[in-house]
């Protein structure tokens, strides 16, 4: 039995082992510092980047990240503060639907809600789809961390003579915070490498655009479009920018790690 | 145990560290404390307590329910001023309870309420426009275990409670000022002078009830509830919080709970004693366990249940 554990233990790593091998041996050598600065060339002519699609993806994240995180801590806030109230009931119930929605859906939503009333893609429908998706995610696990708060944390702020909505901010809300800023940097991870939702939101963009209102490129988009292209250079290119893709995923779940540890080296008993 | 009723310090079973010794009043944590607290409770005049008009918070007829359980029935009581007061009684019998009225804490839980008065100075708690955030303003809780916040550092925890006054923050020197007066009214000062900024979880248990005390003191509190201090520290750290108390009448009025019955003798002035709910006898800690009036008292701390 324990080999067997151990056996699956194994097993869960190797399909990141085996991507990761792949990816790197395939895109490693696209990797160069043009790949970060320079604009995609047309076929046939050498060098050229991803620049475009780089920024594009960090502005989708900052987007979905300034959306979804704090709507989502705050309605974990109210969840875990009214826990068996018949609306926390129904938030928490439609929250778990919410996170069960294809990813292509809450792309179709975002071009109901901003692309179709508008009449052209944008970065900001896409960043909104994302920031959705975000959304659940971060509500639970907010709810999660705040639900581990010790009641007598409370009760202490508010024998200080501290408001209800004090207790809540200053006290439990702190306490619970490295957690917090984990669920919330894993739910940035997980949607940071979405696909889906882009199609008919952010739409991508052969060219440098910063604008919030107008398509925007982005790498999983690149990749698609790279990928599927009869190029070689391209599909270098499409490797290098999954590479890429894998380093930021990989920076946001080390800085999630990093948030865990409390500035005090406390641990909630 | 030892014969009913001959000492109040012979015939508790409730005390960890006699327990382990065998002639109890030779305990190495009894004797010192004895001969300390025996010539001030001899000193109070039981008349001059008794007078209400002294009393600082003062509760009557009254009662505290959870939902359809009725925890508190009918107790009038006063905490005198500058005095401790201790509320014993077996475990369930609404001591804590009482104790959370007298602060509203008790109205936290969902479904509890209360009825009947309770006055600080004169002032009506409950109120019609007197805000419970008010009231826990000027009267400080401690409760059983310690509750440091553990994302603050200790100076930070002690100050906590400032920030609650509405007229604005005190500036940055008064509060150091503060914060140091209260950690030294709290015995805490001297062991973390040097390490104000470091967090305040790092402390042990004893130091960091001592720090939550630290905490009430800051606000100045007119009245300090102690809800069972000492319950989940250990006899070293018990003794230094019993010897806090014993100093910090001089300067507040004390309500302390505890099921710890040497302890109501060693720190308090005035012991009441409660029953399922209702307060049986409330007496001069020495006359109430040299000769209580009533019989449930005596059963009580001689032992026989609880």
């Amino acid at each position: 039995m324990v080999t067997l554990t151990y056996l699956a233990a194994v097993l869960a790593t190797l399909p990141l082992i085996f991507i990761l091998f792949h990816i790197a041996k395939l895109g490693a050598h696209s990797i160069n510092f043009d790949l970060f600065t320079r604009m995609p060339q047309p076929v046939g002519e050498p060098g050229g980047g991803m620049a475009n699609a780089i920024t594009g993806t960090l502005i989708l994240i900052g987007i979905a990240a300034s959306v979804g995180v704090p709507i989502g801590v705050g309605a974990g806030l109210y969840l875990a503060e009214h826990r068996n109230s018949p609306l926390a009931n129904t938030v928490r119930f439609l929250s778990d639907v919410l996170n069960g929605i294809p990813s292509i859906v809450m792309g179709i939503f975002a071009w109901e809600l901003l692309v179709r009333p508008v009449g052209h893609f944008s970065a900001l429908s896409g960043g909104i789809a994302l920031g959705a998706m975000t959304i659940p995610l971060v509500t639970r696990t907010t709810e999660e961390m705040i639900k581990l708060v010790p009641n007598a944390l409370r009760e202490a702020a508010l024998a200080l003579g501290y408001q209800r909505w004090r207790t809540s901010l200053v006290v439990v809300l702190r306490t619970a915070m490295p957690g917090i800023v984990t669920g919330a940097l894993v739910a940035i991870a997980r949607i940071s490498g979405e696909t889906a939702p882009l199609l008919f939101t952010a739409f991508g963009n052969q060219f440098w655009s910063t604008s919030l209102k107008q398509p925007i490129a982005a790498l999983p988009l690149q990749i698609f479009n790279y990928a599927i292209s009869p190029y070689d250079e391209w599909h270098s290119l499409a490797w290098a920018g999954a590479l890429v893709l894998i380093g930021i995923v990989l920076v946001i779940s080390i800085a999630a790690r990093l948030a865990t540890r409390q500035r005090f080296g406390a641990v909630i008993d | 145990m030892t014969e009913p009723g001959i000492s109040r310090h012979v015939t508790d079973t409730d005390w960890d560290v006699t327990r382990s010794v065998p002639a109890t009043l030779d305990g190495r944590h009894d004797a010192p404390v004895m001969t300390r607290v025996v010539p001030h409770t001899d000193r109070q005049a039981p008349e001059l307590r008794h007078d209400q008009s002294i009393a600082c918070l003062v509760t009557n007829g009254l009662n505290a329910y959870f939902g359809d359980r009725h925890a508190v029935r009918d107790v009038s009581l006063g905490l005198d001023l500058k005095s401790v007061t201790a509320i014993i009684g077996p475990s369930g019998c609404g001591k804590s309870t009482l104790l959370r009225c007298l602060n509203r804490m008790h109205e936290t839980v969902p479904g509890a309420r209360t009825t009947g008065s309770v006055t600080l100075d004169g002032e009506r708690l409950y109120g019609d426009g007197t805000s419970a955030i008010a009231v826990r303003r000027h009267i400080g809780m401690v409760f059983q275990r310690p509750t440091p916040f553990p994302t603050m550092s200790i100076r930070d925890n002690v100050a906590a409670g400032l920030r609650t006054r509405g007229a604005g923050m005190p500036s940055r020197s008064d509060i150091d000022a503060i914060v140091q007066d209260a950690l030294r009214r709290a015995a805490l000062w001297d062991e973390v002078k040097d390490r104000l900024g470091t967090g305040a979880i790092a402390l042990s248990g004893g130091q960091q009830q001592r720090l939550c005390i630290a905490r009430a003191l800051a606000t100045n509190p007119r009245v300090l509830l102690l809800d069972e201090p000492t319950a989940s520290l250990d006899p070293a750290s018990t003794q230094h919080i019993e010897e806090l108390v014993y100093e910090l009448r001089s300067t507040v009025t004390v309500g302390i709970v505890t099921h710890n019955m040497q302890q109501a003798a060693r720190v308090s002035d005035r012991t009441a004693f409660m029953l399922d709910g209702e307060l049986i006898e409330v007496a001069p800690t020495n006359t109430l366990f040299t000769s209580p009036r009533d019989t449930r008292t005596e059963s009580y701390i001689t032992g026989r249940f609880g």
